[in-house]
């Protein structure tokens, strides 16, 4: 009865109680996301944005939420019904379960695996089946078209990521996120790598079909893309599962070139804010980048897409891989563990 | 040479760097919003908005049933039936103007000998039900009167222009 306690259910009391702390104010996040989305869309447009529900417009995103809640899930006919419910749960369950392995301060991690960032990459690239089921189930050609792009998109982007990935580890010498956070001491990456990091950022618009690479919901062609179909709780989850997603690669962006918890300079006034602090004051900016570069730049074409994706990233992070191989081959550099 | 600057130009991303810049001021001019229900942006003296039907300033409405705004009504919005009243002076007995069918062009307001009929500032006059907007000689009647004072302030304004 003792191990019981002891070896099974506590770890298991500790680890939901840990998720929980992780997932909720995620949540939270997310909803806000949306509504700091609309703001600086407004403010770069020169409007107000939402200003009407609670003080500064802040309960927006509760307005919004318990609308969709309270909306019909409406099930197309033709639909795979199955399926169909499923699409949204895989692509919102996709996008929490990636937070098991992001440190958010030295030890302050859900799961600190030594194959972390191989984690990341698998669940990013899992993340496509949610939006191929959607498309695939709701029978119907926008969502089709959608999801199709959606595939094509994402495959072609990832392999950019992994090259700028794998750049990255030849210079900490780790799989693990915190040792790639801790390798960060001495200087950023974002800065002896700066065209990787400009890459990963430019990829990660991609990855989750943020503009300017919206192509797959891009609502001039397609309506909406994969989740057309889709209605109330279902078509939040989406939403839920897509502004999770981009927190995410802002938290992997900080974590690989922003150095994670590192303050920015590793001096008094800095040191005494906690890491915490930091690492989210680095999300923060990293999403105020993907709203400012959709305030910006209208949507790319899909063959200009490809032909980014294929044509200019793939040999130039290639091209910089070897080339960072090469100069840390010859300084010695190279770390060894 | 030229291939080298554009070669360069787009590696360091300087186009896309400058039009990020540009929306990053934009950011910090601050709305232009006008917060509607609560503020309104100006109005010439000469916007067309709901129509009004003035009386003089003893009461006595101003229609003479001359029918002029009902033939020149280009969308057939005004109809007008009219006898003489019992003190001999000619008037309406019917003057309904459907509001749906109007495209406030303004041309009524042009034709009227006596100013009459009239658009006043008025544009919120919205409703839940279609039949709301049929209206009729009552309703204008009771529109002028409770917009003479602007209507007479901005027929005033604008005189010296016709």
């Amino acid at each position: 009865m003792d191990s019981f306690w002891g070896g099974y259910a506590l770890p298991t009391v500790i680890t939901v109680g840990e998720v929980l702390a992780v997932v909720v104010p995620l949540l939270i996040a997310v909803a806000y996301l949306t509504y700091f989305e609309r703001k600086v869309l407004a403010f770069s447009q020169l409007r107000k944005g939402p200003n009407v529900v609670g003080l500064f417009g802040l309960l927006q995103p509760f307005a919004d939420g318990l609308k969709l809640l309270l909306k019909e899930t409406v099930i197309p006919s033709g639909a795979n019904r199955v399926i169909f419910i499923f699409a949204p749960i895989v692509t919102f369950t996709l996008s929490l379960v990636a937070w098991a392995v992001i440190p958010f301060d030295l030890g302050v991690v859900i799961s600190n695996i030594n194959v972390g960032i191989l984690y990341l990459f698998a669940i990013s690239s899992l993340g496509v089946y949610g939006i191929i089921l959607a498309g695939w189930a709701s029978n119907s050609r926008y969502a089709f078209l959608g999801a199709l792009r959606s595939a094509a998109q994402m495959v072609s982007y990832e392999v950019a990521i992994g090259f700028v990935l794998v750049t990255v580890l030849l210079c900490v010498g780790s799989l693990n996120l915190s040792d790639i956070v801790e390798a960060q001491h001495r200087i950023w990456f974002a800065i002896p790598l700066l065209p990787m990091f400009v890459i990963f950022f430019i990829s990660g618009l991609a990855e989750t079909n943020r503009s300017p690479f919206d192509v797959v919901e891009g609502e001039t062609e397609l309506v909406a893309g994969y989740f057309v179909e889709y209605s109330a709780m279902a078509f939040a989850l989406f939403y839920l599962g897509e502004y999770a997603n981009m927190i995410l690669i802002s938290a992997m962006t900080s974590v690989l070139f922003l150095g994670g918890w590192l303050a920015p300079f590793g001096v008094p006034p800095f040191t005494w804010v906690p890491g915490t602090i930091w690492f989210l004051l680095k999300i923060a900016f990293v999403l105020f980048c993907f709203l400012w570069v959709r305030a910006t730049f209208p949507r790319f074409r899909y063959d200009q897409l490809m032909r980014l994706g294929w044509k200019v990233f793939l040999p130039f992070s290639l091209f910089w891989l070897v080339l960072t191989a090469g100069v840390l081959i010859a300084t010695g550099w190279l770390p060894t563990r | 040479m030229a291939l080298t600057m554009r070669g360069a130009r787009s590696l360091l991303l300087s186009e896309l760097l400058s039009g990020l810049a540009l929306t990053l001021r934009y950011m910090f001019k601050g709305a232009v919003t006008v917060n509607y229900p609560y503020e309104k942006g100006p109005l010439s003296t000469r916007f067309r908005g709901e129509h009004v039907l003035r009386r003089y300033p003893n009461g006595e409405e101003r229609c003479i049933a001359c029918k002029l705004c009902e033939a020149i009504c280009p969308a057939l919005a005004i109809t007008i039936e009219a006898e003489p009243r019992d003190d001999g002076s000619r008037r309406t007995t019917r003057y309904d103007i459907d509001m749906t069918k109007c495209i406030y062009c303004g041309y009524c307001q042009e034709a009227c000998p006596v100013d009459a009929i009239v658009e006043g500032p008025n544009f919120e006059f919205a409703t839940e039900t279609r039949e709301e907007l049929f209206y009729d000689k009552q309703k204008l009647l009771d529109n002028g009167d409770r917009w003479e004072a602007e209507i007479a302030k901005n027929l005033a304004l604008d005189a010296p222009y016709r």
